[in-house]
């Protein structure tokens, strides 16, 4: 009963979707406000039906409901709640409907939220919205059904992926997802003041919050993937440069670009046109992630070419989206008035700088994921294109961006002094070299390259941290002042500084686990002791270990170090047997500042268990980094300036207030 | 030249600047890194030389030894035409069984050994690598692939 409801609210919602994308945009054609105001109570509704239908796919999954043929290919009664719950989008048709439950969610926050929104603006946004709506509910409803019934019911189901029942990946598509589809909201707000033919400050201010949103979740999203593949995989690695991850840096990379230069349209209404053309993009990057996740075509051009029609109504969809708006762009861009004016060397400046990094970036990136798809469509041979190369081209375009980010939020805006700038920087020079020589000393001589990336981190970090200093004037006016301005800090401020500061110690995570790694792999057998970075592991015993729904061996090690007892590690080789997958499941202990890993493998057959062993410095502060820098994110998101509806009129320049006045906005 | 105009030109020197350095990098990271994918069939037909490449097919029945060390593996990758020996010294995938499908990335030795740096079975059962299932194909054996991949 209810997967048929579920069905039938998709189809509605597709109508609702259908009315919401044309009735509003021709209102705000034609001046008519009754149409325009249409948009708001659509979005509503489409929320409320297709929210209607993901929650019964989820009821479907708690209650197993073997009649529905997704919840027998991804569930088993056995199965823990939350993995029931969180199978709901570890398959295609269901993440489908998770993408567009979110893209409804960020309407109807549109259309809550936005009261302080020009109605005509409202009224385009949400038509673009729905748009993108209508797309991909049509894409389900034709080819991706999850509501498809099976007769007769089979007794039990296939049981999900074992290496998706992990929370960290549970929640790793969601927070994705928020992030993909909330670039969808820059997409759309580009859209409507590519059609308005406007783009001004207050533009950008309305952008900005949900734009830092997305970037915000696509952080967490990324992170916990990657935080996933370390733990999980048994390789001890974090990023891959599979197909898969970069599918979600680039729009991620994309996202970062529209984040700072939105900043330049905010304060100097200067790069407007460039501004959009990066909102289009970093959606458009968000769809083709989808497009190379969701329609098969990495695993082969020829699975692709096999079972056409997802693949194909995805690229129709691709085709038309970022087809149609750059052919938008490229009509009404020319005619946006262009803003201020400002000399190379400048906060506008550096932020250019920070663009063309990040965007070449993005690029070096997308070829490296499609060339090997195009050499295949073109029968030119099979080949694979790895670490090496993204390490090679991807790299060396960080340096100078990080290098640049701690000298950028110093400049002044339309013409800086540099040369004064870097007198100012000598503190973080100086602190970056002591990093460097503390790291030479702990870890004698390694890679020039770790010494680069440790100065870097070190430069990030410090950096930030400088920047704030002089903002509230610390050391050089009495502390009591320096508190009190600090207190009174813009959130936006803060959360620059703790982004910019969390990248510095994600940076340190990375280079510590490139190349301060020590790996041991070794056939052990029981009563043995394995010394690795000063740590004593000495294998006690293997022993039979029942799950919910698998069978385990799990080996136990006592870890000591330098006498001292340090803990029991337990890695686990286990077998699921509704799958019949075996998974490891590696043990960890961290101190904060490194991590000892251990896998368990096969036996061998004579009492011997092999076993990976990982000691992986620093690796912890990559994912104290990317926390950071969420919560850099976070805060920045609770900048009164930003809060949708706020009063914001008093610190925005007089000729976007005045233009504001004409709207209509009272600012609540 | 007017502000705007110089202001232009900086911008657009600076956009081709960074698209010079990108296509460099790209270009020469391409020569050295991109790596070829062969069936054992490829092998004895066009020895790739010393150059890095991918191997893939089955794992040939039986064919699985450890020698005493317990790290090292030999195996017998087929195209069920051809085959090829592999060594490979560390830990194997947990999917890694005889009769799978299985890529290994390495260095083809003079003698005619495959030296694997990395193995790589998917993390799915029912998965044959598509590389793996093409290789198959052109080996003349369309009716083992339609049974091996699902």
């Amino acid at each position: 009963m209810f997967p048929e409801l579920g069905h039938y609210a998709l189809v509605l919602a597709l109508l609702v979707a259908l009315v919401q994308a044309t009735l509003p945009l021709a209102g705000a054609r034609r001046g008519d406000a009754g149409w325009m105001a249409l948009a708001g109570p659509a979005a509503l509704a489409q929320f409320g039906l297709i929210g209607f239908a993901f929650a019964t796919l989820i009821q479907a999954a708690i209650v197993s409901d073997f009649s529905v043929l997704n919840v027998v290919q991804n569930s088993h009664s056995t199965k823990p709640l939350l993995y029931k719950i969180a199978g709901v989008w570890g398959n295609h048709e269901g993440s489908m409907v998770l993408w567009v439950t979110i893209l409804a969610a960020f309407g109807a926050a549109v259309a809550a939220f936005g009261r302080s929104l020009p109605l005509p603006l409202k009224a385009r946004v949400l038509a673009v919205q729905a748009m993108i709506g209508t797309g991909f509910l049509l894409f389900i409803l034709a080819t991706s059904d999850p509501f498809q019934r099976v007769d007769p019911a089979p007794l039990d189901g296939n049981d999900l992926n074992p290496l998706l029942q992990d929370p960290g990946l549970a929640l790793h598509p969601p927070f994705l997802y928020l992030g993909y589809v909330g670039f969808s909201m820059a997409f759309s707000f580009a859209i409507a003041a590519l059609i308005e033919g406007r783009v001004d400050p207050a533009w950008a201010r309305w952008v900005r919050p949900w734009t830092l949103a997305a970037w915000t979740c696509l952080t967490l999203g990324i992170a916990l993937g990657s935080w996933w593949a370390y733990y999980t995989l048994g390789w001890g690695g974090w990023w891959f440069w599979d197909p898969v991850e970069n599918a979600s840096l680039m729009p991620w990379l994309a996202g970062t670009a529209l984040l700072h230069s939105a900043i330049v349209v905010e304060k100097r209404d200067a790069l407007k046109s460039w501004t959009l053309l990066l909102a289009i993009l970093a959606f458009s990057l968000s769809l083709i992630g989808t497009f190379l996740v969701r329609s098969g075509v990495l695993s082969s051009v020829h699975a692709f070419a096999v079972d056409p029609a997802r693949g194909v109504f995805i690229l129709g969809l691709l085709t038309v989206v970022i087809g149609g708006s750059l052919v938008l762009y490229g009509v009404r861009a020319p005619a946006l008035k262009t803003g201020g004016l400002f000399a190379p060397v400048s906060r506008e400046g550096a932020l250019v700088l920070n663009n063309l990094l990040l965007a070449t970036a993005t690029a070096t990136v997308l070829i490296g994921t499609l060339y090997p798809l195009f050499l295949d469509v073109l029968g030119a041979g099979k080949v694979s294109v790895g670490p090496p190369f993204f390490n090679a081209t991807f790299v060396p375009l960080m340096v100078p961006l990080v290098t640049a980010m701690v000298v950028g939020p110093l400049l002044t805006w339309k013409r800086a002094d540099l040369a004064g700038v870097l007198g100012r920087l000598a503190t973080v020079a100086a602190l970056a070299a002591l990093a460097v020589l503390a790291a030479c000393w702990y870890h004698g001589d390694g890679p020039v390259m770790a010494l680069v990336g440790v100065a870097l981190a070190a430069w990030a970090f410090f950096g930030a941290w400088v920047e704030w200093a002089e903002r509230i004037g610390l050391f050089r006016v009495p502390l009591a002042i320096s508190v009190r301005r600090a207190a009174g800090l813009p959130s936006a401020a803060w959360g620059m500084t703790l982004a910019h500061a969390g990248l510095g110690i994600a940076i340190a995570g990375m280079t510590g686990s490139a190349f301060w790694v020590s790996e041991r792999i070794q056939v052990a057998h029981p009563g043995d002791t394995v010394e690795i970075a000063g740590y004593h592991l000495t294998f006690r015993e293997v022993e039979p270990v029942a799950g919910p729904n698998y069978d385990a061996r799990r080996a136990t090690f006592v870890v000591t170090r330098d006498g001292r007892d340090v803990g029991l590690l337990t890695p686990e080789q286990r077998h699921y047997t509704v799958t019949g997958m075996p998974v490891s499941h590696a043990a960890i202990h961290t101190t904060g500042t490194a991590d000892l890993y251990l896998a368990l493998s096969d036996d061998d057959g004579a009492g011997g268990w092999t076993i990976r062993l990982y000691h992986h410095p620093l690796v912890p502060w990559l994912w104290l980094g990317c926390a950071v820098m969420v919560l850099g994110g976070l805060v920045s998101l609770g900048d009164r300036r930003l809060r949708i509806g706020a009063p914001a009129v008093r610190r925005r320049p007089a000729a976007a207030a005045a233009a504001l006045a004409v709207f209509g906005s009272d600012g609540r | 030249m007017t502000p705007k105009k110089k202001r232009r030109l900086i911008v657009l020197v600076l956009v081709m600047l960074g698209l010079g350095t990108a296509t460099a990098l790209v270009l020469t990271a391409f020569q050295d890194n991109l790596v070829f994918f062969y069936s054992p069939s490829d092998l004895k037909e066009h020895p790739p030389g010393a150059r890095g490449i991918r191997v893939g097919g089955l794992v040939a029945l039986g064919s699985v030894q450890r020698p005493s060390d317990g790290l090292t593996v030999q195996f017998t990758v087929t195209d069920l035409q051809t085959s090829v020996p592999v060594r490979y010294t560390g830990l194997l995938p947990d999917l890694f069984r005889e009769g799978q499908g299985v890529v290994a990335e390495g260095r083809l030795r003079p003698d005619g050994v495959f030296e694997a740096r990395e193995v790589l079975a998917k993390h799915d059962e029912k998965y044959m690598p598509p590389t793996v299932a093409d290789a198959l194909k052109r080996a003349g054996q369309q009716h083992a692939t339609s049974t091996l991949v699902r």
